[in-house]
């Protein structure tokens, strides 16, 4: 298979997934369908290429481990879509963004840049963290913010769906 | 593939660099068409190794955070991101 090829179905398929599963998580697609069901094309494409479904409008590495934070839905969304209407694409609006009551504008990248990341997962790096006297370490979904108290993170967020390498360490 | 051209009315050098999978890169590419000018662009994503790390390091010349689009006018201004009104002005 052509990775640069994507099917319109599977384009239609994925879009009504993501429709719903924002609807279902308090959020909102861009409501502007033609944008919005390119970047699935897009994410899709990334699926392909590189095997995760990495952020359509920043440079994958190639590398999943680089590149956590720009799984879709990105670390990067929820703090974009409070100061600025949208998420960096703009696959993802403000409710207000999505009943036009506000226009965004282009939203600055927020990512660190390449010289500036951090190349170990989250995971990893906060597993090492000292152990207090707390019974259970709790852990934290980078993509939503969900929180638990168990041995390890759950195989899938039950808020946001993201999956358990995106969990954090938090106490 | 490295770099494609468009022609258009000559308006000095503009270079746009983009990935093929970005939503306001596009919103870009088709604002320069619309405007008719004479362009360059790239799509960094579809590079590999050596070619996309050199691209990499142009972009972040003029745009130190690595985003796009990065438009580059004339070798002189840099415009990031879909910023339409600024795009319009500077291609005048
Ligand atoms: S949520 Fe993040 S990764 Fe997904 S499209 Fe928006 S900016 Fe890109």
């Amino acid at each position: 298979m052509n990775p640069a090829v994507v099917d319109e179905t599977e384009i239609d398929r994925l879009f009504k997934t993501l429709k719903n599963e924002a609807g279902n998580g308090g959020y909102f697609l861009n409501p502007d369908v033609d944008f919005t069901k390119n970047l699935v094309r897009g994410l899709l494409k990334n699926e392909h290429r590189y095997g995760y479904s990495a952020c359509p409008c920043r440079l994958a590495s190639g590398k999943k481990e680089e590149d956590l934070d720009i799984i879709c839905p990105c670390i990067y969304r929820d703090p974009d879509l409070n100061d600025f209407g949208a998420c960096y694409c703009a696959l993802y609006v403000s409710e207000a963004v999505a009943k036009g009551k506000k226009i965004t504008g282009p939203v600055p990248e927020r990512r660190p840049p390449r010289s500036g990341r951090i190349k170990k997962s989250a995971i990893h790096i906060l597993s090492t963290a000292p152990l207090n006297s707390l019974p259970l370490p709790v852990w934290r979904c980078t993509v939503c913010g969900y929180l638990c108290a168990r041995e390890q993170p759950p195989e899938i967020c039950p808020v946001c769906k993201a999956k358990k390498e995106r969990f954090e360490r938090f106490i | 593939m490295v770099i494609e051209h468009v022609n258009g009315e000559k308006k000095g050098k503009v270079m746009l660099y983009a990935l093929s999978t970005c939503g306001w890169c596009a919103k870009t590419k088709g604002l320069l068409r619309e405007l008719g000018v004479d362009f360059d662009y790239m799509y960094v994503d579809l590079l590999e190794g050596q070619e996309q790390d050199n691209a990499m390091n142009e972009v972040e010349k003029w745009n130190p955070n690595g985003s796009f689009p990065t438009l580059v006018i004339r070798d002189k201004k840099s415009i990031i991101g879909f910023r339409e009104e600024e795009i319009r002005e500077a291609l005048k």
